[in-house]
């Protein structure tokens, strides 16, 4: 509890506790905890004053807010005009269909966030994946279902190391 | 950073004196090696090759002065990643890793060209050694871009050596606010978001009314999809930017300024955040900015991640920390905007030429363009073009010009269709209309708009009724919810698309379609639900007998949706071997060893997989 507070009262002292800045402080909350806490929403709303209803309000209204934890990898695949003429609406379904994943959703291990976004406007090399900030560009179903398989050898991998 | 050392500029002579400097500072036989890392280039890696050239630059013992540079989106994205060396202006594509060495001994020290690296022009096979030869950048005029590619943006010296900040000093040391305002207004400058509006009288209108504190703003929530033109300017040239905004502040006479940045940008913050930086340390952003009476300050905020926060009045709700919902626009934002006091907005690329307009005069500028569409516009030209990026093209140029000649017309040997510009309010224009001229209110006319920017170039395999099922839906999914026509409206007319793509239409969908449009036309309450129904409503006008084929035939001439067309099996092209049929899920393929294989068209399923996998091209859309 203290510890929640603490964060939080650092990060409001940051905006000077300004309101109008909520957005920037959800961001820098959801940047340390990878996702916004119940917890942490509602010391929020007790900093600045504000009622709880008003701070979801604005959670559930922009996309990049999440209210749950977030996989150990973060996959972004554009579905922009471009991407879209160029197939990523067929890439989209098949790393559904291969992970059993909605856009927006975790795998259930954890392994990966999925994200479907507008546009990441790097349309001249579409279609276009981010995996942890990485771009991977022409991509095709085939391709970005390879690139996921590899992420899940580098965590068992890593798990393995981490056991032995 | 070689700047820093520099203490606070007092005057606009203090700044030519240091531009001077770093002029000087120049010598004329050094070589520059510059790596565009705009975001297509990033993509492929480009990063990777400036780091491998400041190495080399580092490891050379030869007694000349070497300089990499990692720039801004150069434009040419299809063929990138783009290297540039200077003396010279050579310009290399597609450079790899391993061809970072060879560049380095054979050009940089040995002054050879490599002849592998250089454009080769497709029609006549001639090789292009600068930009000036390839027709890509013949026909372009770059005012906003013009710093693109050639400075380091994360170099304020680099900036004020090609003249950055000059046209600041200028104002602050001999203009008066209405003489900014002025030059703006003989410019002819519109809006570059996609509104059009007259800059300068939006300046004027905010100088003029009551209240205190003003605030200006730099839209750079560039959300329309298929478009990077903002994105490349913020993150290739930042300072071009906040130095036309605090041009601005000074005409409208505003002391704090925002630039509300996209979320998926987050490169376009970290530049900005630096170029405010370093432009604060150096006294052209703060108090007292060139030791004039005048101070102005910018803060940046970051998205949430809306579409409609592109919106102006969305996009203040936004900055006031509230959900990104637009309010109706009786009472202009120039009057009560951000915290309900006088507050301007405009977009990056309207920001980025206002400095040029400043050093140039405004009639120089007017003399660009047409009648009522003055100076240049960036387009991003993307889709099935043979070269995607990013251009910038004096108003009133044709269309055709900046799919044939810019573009290199249609990849893949295929038909052009249509060219879809404004973003997903925009119209598809057709083939019969190439030939108009680009400008606002052209574009217009012609049921299209001239938008921020997005240029998408569609060929014979695309499907005009799903164009308009994919923004329709994106539309649906993003609006805010708070007015019923766009709230179920969208929704309304998504359902319809649905079913006329999946072979469901029937006879009346079309009539009920422009219904609705014409009904969300008039009765939405932002510009996002006004023009919502754009794309539907073009595709409609162009395109009506897709939309027939789909509804009265159950067929799609495109051959894009699903169950409305089949597949058969070329008997000539086929060479029977077996992979179609081992991949058929629903065992619909039959044939034998050296029997061309055969579709049972009652078991398949149209699900494509033998379309996919045929590695002969023998699996037909019919």
């Amino acid at each position: 509890m203290t510890e929640e507070n603490k964060l939080i009262g650092q990060i409001v002292d940051l905006y000077d506790g300004e309101v109008g800045m909520l957005i920037p402080m959800m961001q820098d909350l959801q940047a340390e905890c990878g996702y916004l806490p119940a917890d942490h929403l509602r010391c929020l709303s007790r900093h600045l004053k504000v009622p709880l209803s008003r701070l979801y309000a604005v959670v559930t209204f922009y996309s990049s807010f999440r209210l749950s934890p977030k996989g150990a990898h973060e996959v972004t695949l554009c579905l922009g005009t471009v991407c879209y003429l160029k197939g990523a609406g067929s890439i989209s379904e098949a790393i559904i269909r291969e992970f059993r994943v909605e856009p927006g959703g975790t795998t259930r291990d954890r392994l990966f966030s999925f994200n479907a976004v507008n546009c990441v406007g790097a349309c001249a090399v579409a279609p276009v994946m981010l995996v942890d900030g990485k771009y991977y560009h022409g991509v095709t179903p085939e391709s970005a279902i390879e690139v996921l398989y590899g992420l899940s050898a580098d965590k068992i991998a890593a798990e393995k190391e981490g056991s032995a | 950073m070689t700047v820093l050392g520099n203490a606070k500029l007092r005057s606009a002579a203090d700044l030519k004196h240091m531009q001077e400097e770093l002029r000087a500072r120049h010598t004329p036989s050094a070589k520059c090696v510059r790596v565009c890392t705009g975001p297509g280039c990033a993509a492929k890696g480009s990063p990777r090759l400036y780091e491998l050239f400041c190495e080399a630059v580092e490891r050379t013992g030869a007694d000349v002065e070497i300089e990499a540079k990692s720039v801004g989106c150069h434009g040419l994205c299809e063929c990138g990643p783009i290297v540039l060396i200077q003396p010279g202006n050579i310009f290399y594509q597609k450079v790899e890793e391993p061809d970072v060495a060879e560049i380095f001994r054979e050009t940089i020290l040995g002054d050879r060209v490599v002849e592998k690296l250089l454009y080769e022009n497709p029609a006549t096979g001639q090789k292009a050694v600068t930009p000036e030869e390839i027709t890509f950048y013949k026909v372009q005029k770059r005012i906003a871009l013009a710093g693109n590619g050639l400075i380091d943006p994360t170099n304020i010296g680099d900036y004020i050596a090609e003249g950055g900040y000059i046209a600041l000093a200028k104002v602050l040391s001999s203009m008066t606010p209405e003489e900014v305002i002025s030059e703006v207004e003989a410019a002819g400058l519109r809006g570059r978001g996609g509104g059009g509006f007259p800059t300068a009288r939006k300046w004027r209108s905010c100088r003029e009314a009551d209240g205190s504190p003003k605030y200006v703003i730099c839209n750079g929530d560039e959300g329309d999809p298929g478009a990077f033109m903002d994105r490349a300017i913020m993150e290739g040239n930042p300072h071009a930017v906040i130095e036309g905004m605090i041009i601005g502040a000074y005409a409208i006479g505003s002391e704090q300024g925002y630039i509300y940045v996209r979320n998926e940008y987050p490169l376009s913050v970290e530049r900005l955040k630096l170029a405010i930086e370093q432009a604060r340390e150096l006294g052209v952003l703060g108090e007292k900015i060139l030791g004039s009476s005048f101070s102005f300050d910018i803060r940046i905020n970051r998205g949430g991640g809306a579409f409609v926060c592109g919106e102006s009045t969305a996009l203040m709700a936004s900055l006031e920390g509230r959900p990104g919902e637009p309010r109706a626009k009786y009472i202009h934002t120039v009057e009560s905007g951000l915290h309900g006091r006088p507050t301007n907005l405009n977009n990056v690329e309207t920001w980025a030429n206002v400095p040029a307009i400043v050093n140039h005069g405004g009639e120089w500028f007017s003399s660009i363009g047409t009648e009522k569409s003055k100076g240049t516009k960036v387009f991003c030209l993307v889709g099935k073009v043979v070269n995607t990026g990013l251009v910038e093209v004096p108003m009133g140029i044709t269309l055709r010009r900046i799919v044939e000649e810019i573009g290199g017309g249609i990849a893949g040997g295929k038909r052009f269709k249509a060219v879809q510009t404004g973003g997903p309010s925009g119209g598809c224009i057709p083939a019969e209309h190439l030939d108009a001229r680009v400008d606002f209110d052209e574009l217009t006319k012609l049921g299209s708009m001239m938008g921020s920017g997005g240029m998408i170039v569609m060929d014979e395999d695309t499907c005009m009724v799903r164009v308009a099922k994919y923004f329709t839906n994106f539309l649906q999914k993003e609006s805010c919810g708070k007015c019923t026509p766009c709230r179920e409206g969208l929704s309304q007319m998504l359902y319809i698309l649905e079913r006329v793509t999946k072979g469901e239409g029937e006879v009346g969908d079309v009539e009920e379609l422009e219904g609705l449009a014409d009904l969300l036309g008039g009765t939405a309450l932002c510009a996002l639900g006004k023009t919502a129904a754009n794309p539907i409503v073009s595709t409609i006008r162009y395109f009506r007998d897709e939309y027939d084929a789909h509804i009265k035939e159950k067929r799609c001439p495109a051959k894009e949706c699903r169950g409305l067309f089949r597949y058969e099996i070329d008997s000539e092209a086929c060479t029977a071997c077996g992979i179609c049929l081992k991949n058929c899920p629903a065992d619909a393929i039959t044939g034998e060893k050296k029997v061309p294989h055969v579709i049972n068209q009652e078991k398949c399923t149209l699900c494509g997989m033998c379309w996919e996998k045929c590695p002969f091209t023998a699996v037909l859309k019919v």
